[in-house]
């Protein structure tokens, strides 16, 4: 029997082409609604004539040709829109005529389509989950029902998630361009969010969930890697795919056999994914040779130019990916870079506080400086009203305090950790490490 | 799903110190641009002829080594790559847009890579079961409190 099929071929060139299709359209069209539904009347053209035909020897070219044609159609058929039709038929015209390089500077005009689609579906004005699901959907090639499937919501409202999405693209009248000077930052902000807010969603998925939502992680990656060669020179986009990277790696080593999470410290390192560990390290070694070129220290005295967006900050997606590297570098628990951790969790308090990084910072502290100096921050985080409900924080103090022999106390705080989890395998192992605090003679 | 691409050899790459053609260097680059940009190639080698590598074969507890160059020129393998992409039609797609690696006919063969989720549990049945007679436990001692 066969291993392939020819319905499953044209999904496979759907995949490869279909992004760089429906960006190109866009540009002709300059309504992204619109040229993703002329890409998808292409793609059922392709389904009808290529089990006969066989693939084309350039599917995109095909693909496109397909759509500007119905684009035609479909303007030759609305009275209303027939001065659009003209205008659109001259410029379609004129494009068919000249090379596809219109600007001779850039010198990877699809590439910049691609980035330009990137933008628009990770736009700010859209909701992070209206950009996950039009992202997907334009970028990834995901069908409607695969992105449902995926993020365990009912098909119909992923539908008009991105039936919304687009028509609010049209009515704020979004351009399709690639932002530029200061609003790049924010806006390339906004596109990493929506990548890696897809690579967790894949990454939560627990043992007995659709098989769809652990690809999640690869999709994502694949979307990082894509953008990572059409902004080369952005460090956070390097230090996300690092990031990413590192933590797939771990994969297989993160569930036990009754689908629970193993945590960390106690994953068995023979199953971390060497290839995807040296991946994600040479990420981080791409992102911080910018940041060293671009670094003031490099540059001449005489240099008057303005110094460079990035000069010597690594952002926080470097940073976590920093951190999780020093964990993929030790063979051994034992032989992790603790003190390095630390540093790490400093540096990225402060860019983004946060009461996990603090504790992350603590528990860290505990490992290279022992749990005294580590309660002492805990106690700290403790007086913050605001934490009152978070149940890691007496978590990490009992464990803490246990460690230093102060067991009544320990036990108290093990106790309120598992009154304030939602999680009651969490809570079982909580009360559990209660019941071991031993407790005082007489 | 990853998917191993293997290059076979042929009588010019097994041939020692042969530089490739220019033009050919050039296409093969392209071509692996493009798979980066489309963020599916995870890793690529290419590998010396035959002449320079050896074979240990394996007889019970025995051993025998055969130094190269080995005469199965069209069996060899002169590269590989891995490729993650959703399905073997994908990988597919993505050979065939790769230039002839040598001038004249060659041959690339296609293998899926196993993947965590491929292999039994390392558990036994009972281990399994042990497990969760040991949660069960935990939960009703906690429930208890």
């Amino acid at each position: 029997m066969s291993a392939t099929d020819p319905h499953r071929t044209i999904e496979a060139v759907w995949r490869i082409e279909s992004a760089r299709v429906i960006a190109g359209l866009t540009r002709l069209t300059r309504d992204v609604g619109l040229a993703e539904d002329l890409a998808q009347e292409a793609l059922v053209a392709a389904l009808e004539q290529w089990p006969q035909s066989g693939v084309p020897d350039n599917p995109a070219a095909w693909l496109t040709a397909t759509a500007k044609r119905r684009a035609i159609d479909l303007f030759r058929r609305n009275a209303v829109a027939r001065r659009k039709h003209e205008e659109l038929a001259r410029e379609l015209d004129a494009l068919e005529q000249t090379s596809p390089d219109l600007d001779p500077t850039l010198d990877d005009p699809i590439g910049d389509d691609l980035l330009r689609l990137v933008f628009i579906s990770c736009h700010p004005i859209l909701s992070t989950e209206s950009r996950a699901a039009l992202t997907l959907r334009l970028l990834g090639g995901l069908t409607t029902a695969e992105i449902a499937r995926a993020f365990l919501t009912p098909e119909p409202t992923i539908a008009q998630r991105i039936v919304r999405a687009k028509r609010t693209l049209a009515e704020k009248h979004i351009p399709f361009e690639v932002p530029r000077g200061p609003e790049l930052a924010a806006r390339l902000s906004s596109v990493l969010e929506v990548v890696y807010l897809i690579f967790n969603e894949g990454y939560s998925a627990t043992a007995g969930d659709d098989l769809i939502r652990p690809t999640l992680c690869e999709d994502a990656l694949r979307l990082g890697r894509i953008l990572a060669e059409l902004t080369p020179q952005e460090p956070e986009v390097h230090g996300l795919v690092a990031l990413m990277e590192i933590q797939a790696s771990r994969t297989r080593a993160r569930i036990g056999p009754t689908g629970e999470p193993i945590l960390l410290l106690d994953q068995n390192r023979a199953h971390w994914d060497l290839l995807l560990i040296r991946r994600g390290l040479a990420a981080i070694d791409r992102a911080t040779n910018i940041l060293n070129t671009n670094s003031t220290t490099n540059r001449s005295p005489t240099d008057i130019s303005p110094a460079p967006r990035n000069t010597l900050t690594r952002g926080p997606y470097l940073l976590q990916a920093e951190i999780a590297a020093c964990h993929a570098r030790a063979h051994t628990p034992e032989a992790t870079d603790w003190p390095r951790i630390v540093s790490l969790y400093t540096e990225l308090a402060r860019l983004t506080p946060s009461p996990v990084i603090e504790l992350n910072r603590a528990v860290a502290v505990s490992m290279a400086n022992g749990p005294r100096a580590a309660l002492d921050l805990v106690e700290v985080l403790a007086t913050d009203p605001s934490l009152d409900r978070y149940h890691l924080l007496p978590s990490v103090r009992a464990d803490l305090l246990y460690k230093l022999g102060r067991h009544h106390e320990a036990r108290t705080q093990f106790e309120l950790a598992a009154s304030l989890t939602q999680n009651t395998r969490e809570r079982v192992l909580l009360l559990t490490r209660a019941a071991s605090c031993q407790t005082p003679p007489g | 799903m990853r998917f191993m691409v293997i290059v076979k050899a042929t009588e010019d790459s097994e041939q020692e110190g042969a530089l490739p053609d220019p033009q050919l260097m050039a296409d093969m680059n392209k071509y692996t641009d493009e798979l980066i940009k489309a963020g599916v190639l995870l890793a690529y080698e290419g590998l010396h002829p035959s002449s320079k590598g050896a074979r240990v074969h394996f007889s019970g507890k025995n051993r025998t080594v055969t130094d190269g160059p080995f005469a199965e020129t069209k069996e060899l393998v002169a590269g590989f790559s891995i490729l993650q992409v959703k399905s073997l039609e994908e990988a597919i797609e993505w050979v065939k847009r790769s230039p002839n690696c040598h001038a004249g006919e060659s041959e690339v063969e296609i293998r899926q890579v196993f993947e965590p989720e491929d292999f039994a549990p390392a558990f036994s049945e009972e281990d399994i079961q042990q497990e969760k007679e040991i949660r069960a436990q935990l939960a009703d001692q906690a429930a208890k409190k």
